[in-house]
């Protein structure tokens, strides 16, 4: 059984999108869970619809919806500060030794993260990498597992076969409530994955397919 | 934020004029635009917190997206495709264009005071 776990991820809604079911199985077991949110999301162009938010009320109104779905995770949050879409043109090794100081500090037994260079947007590539790299600088028989997580369509094709792969159909209306905490983002967000002209009843069905499997790659330090 | 008016927009531009103000100016189509669509590019830009004065701000444009020109001294600041504004409680102009779906995907900001960088 897991110590406790730590999710690294740069955007608030990251973590309900892609390891919320995840996390929901941890908790049920009583693990401890803290997510590392790299930026508050403040350059996003999703603002509710009708747009509820604007540039400047963003990061507020994000934070809050954060906060929302780390509750209905029941899970602690750190937030590192940084700002949305410029986490790769920051000193990796700076922002991987600010990531080591929370892991020195709650000595995790697994990290999640994004795979670097096959997640698509490139706060996940740099975050993922920067987590990673945090991981590396422990001593080799200090360092927890780390799952990296792939998103580009063809990540199995490139990868092969992830080395988890979680159901959690058994989780998904409590990730779908996590999901939806993201009030200004859950539906532009999902709207990108479904058809238009498909009825809402066949839209939650496919959300619900599309979000029942997390999978991850197991990091290799040796490779 | 509320649908343009020009007049309005008009009477606060007048009020940043010959003075240095800092600029927010972004376009954006998304950072998915080429994972939803393989045949599309993500294109975008960005610049907070640019010190300008210019000496001449105008809104022009009709059915519901407008455009602003920002002469300065020595070059000019453009936006097209702007739709809805707003002033916030620190006197910050704020200009957007929103899509169909309310997603910003261009934005002008005037403001005298720097706007929110860490």
């Amino acid at each position: 059984m897991e110590k406790h776990v730590v999710v690294i991820y740069p955007h608030p809604d990251d973590e309900s999108f892609g390891a919320a079911g995840s996390i929901v199985q941890f908790r049920k077991q009583g693990i401890p869970v803290t997510y590392l949110c790299g930026t508050l999301g403040e350059m996003g162009r999703n603002m509710g619809n009708p747009p509820k938010a604007n540039r400047e009320s963003l990061a507020e109104i994000r934070k809050e919806e954060l906060l929302a779905a780390c509750n209905v995770l029941d899970i602690e949050v750190e937030m590192l500060g940084y700002w949305d879409k410029m986490i790769e043109f920051e000193d990796l090794t700076e922002v991987a030794l600010h990531i080591k100081g929370y892991l020195d500090n709650i000595e995790p037994s697994l990290v999640i993260t994004h795979y670097p260079g096959h997640a698509v947007h490139p706060d996940h590539n740099a975050l993922g990498k920067a987590a990673i790299e945090a991981v590396r600088m422990m001593d080799e028989g200090e360092r927890p597992v780390v799952w990296a997580q792939a998103i580009t369509r063809d990540y199995r094709e490139t990868l092969g076969e992830p080395d988890v792969i979680n159901d959690v159909s058994d989780e998904i209306d409590t990730k779908m409530k996590a999901i939806f905490s993201h009030t200004t983002q859950a539906k532009g967000v999902l709207s990108q994955f479904t058809q238009g002209g498909l009825s809402e009843e066949t839209i939650q069905t496919e959300i619900k397919k599309r979000f029942s499997t997390e999978e991850f790659y197991i990091w290799d330090f040796h490779m | 934020m509320k649908p343009i008016d020009i007049a309005d927009v008009q009477a606060y531009l007048d009020t940043f004029e010959n003075k240095p103000v800092y600029i927010h100016l972004e376009t954006t189509n998304g950072a998915y635009a080429h994972h939803v669509d393989e045949k599309a590019v993500n294109a975008g830009a960005f610049i907070r917190n640019a010190k300008v004065v210019f000496t001449r701000g105008k809104i022009t444009g009709d059915n519901g997206t407008f455009r602003v020109g920002l002469k300065l001294d020595s070059g000019w600041i453009y936006t097209e495709g702007l739709t809805d504004w707003t002033v916030t409680d620190a006197g910050e102009l704020l200009l957007a264009g929103h899509d169909q779906e309310g997603r910003l995907f261009v934005a002008l900001q005037i403001s005298e005071r720097p706007f929110r960088y860490e």
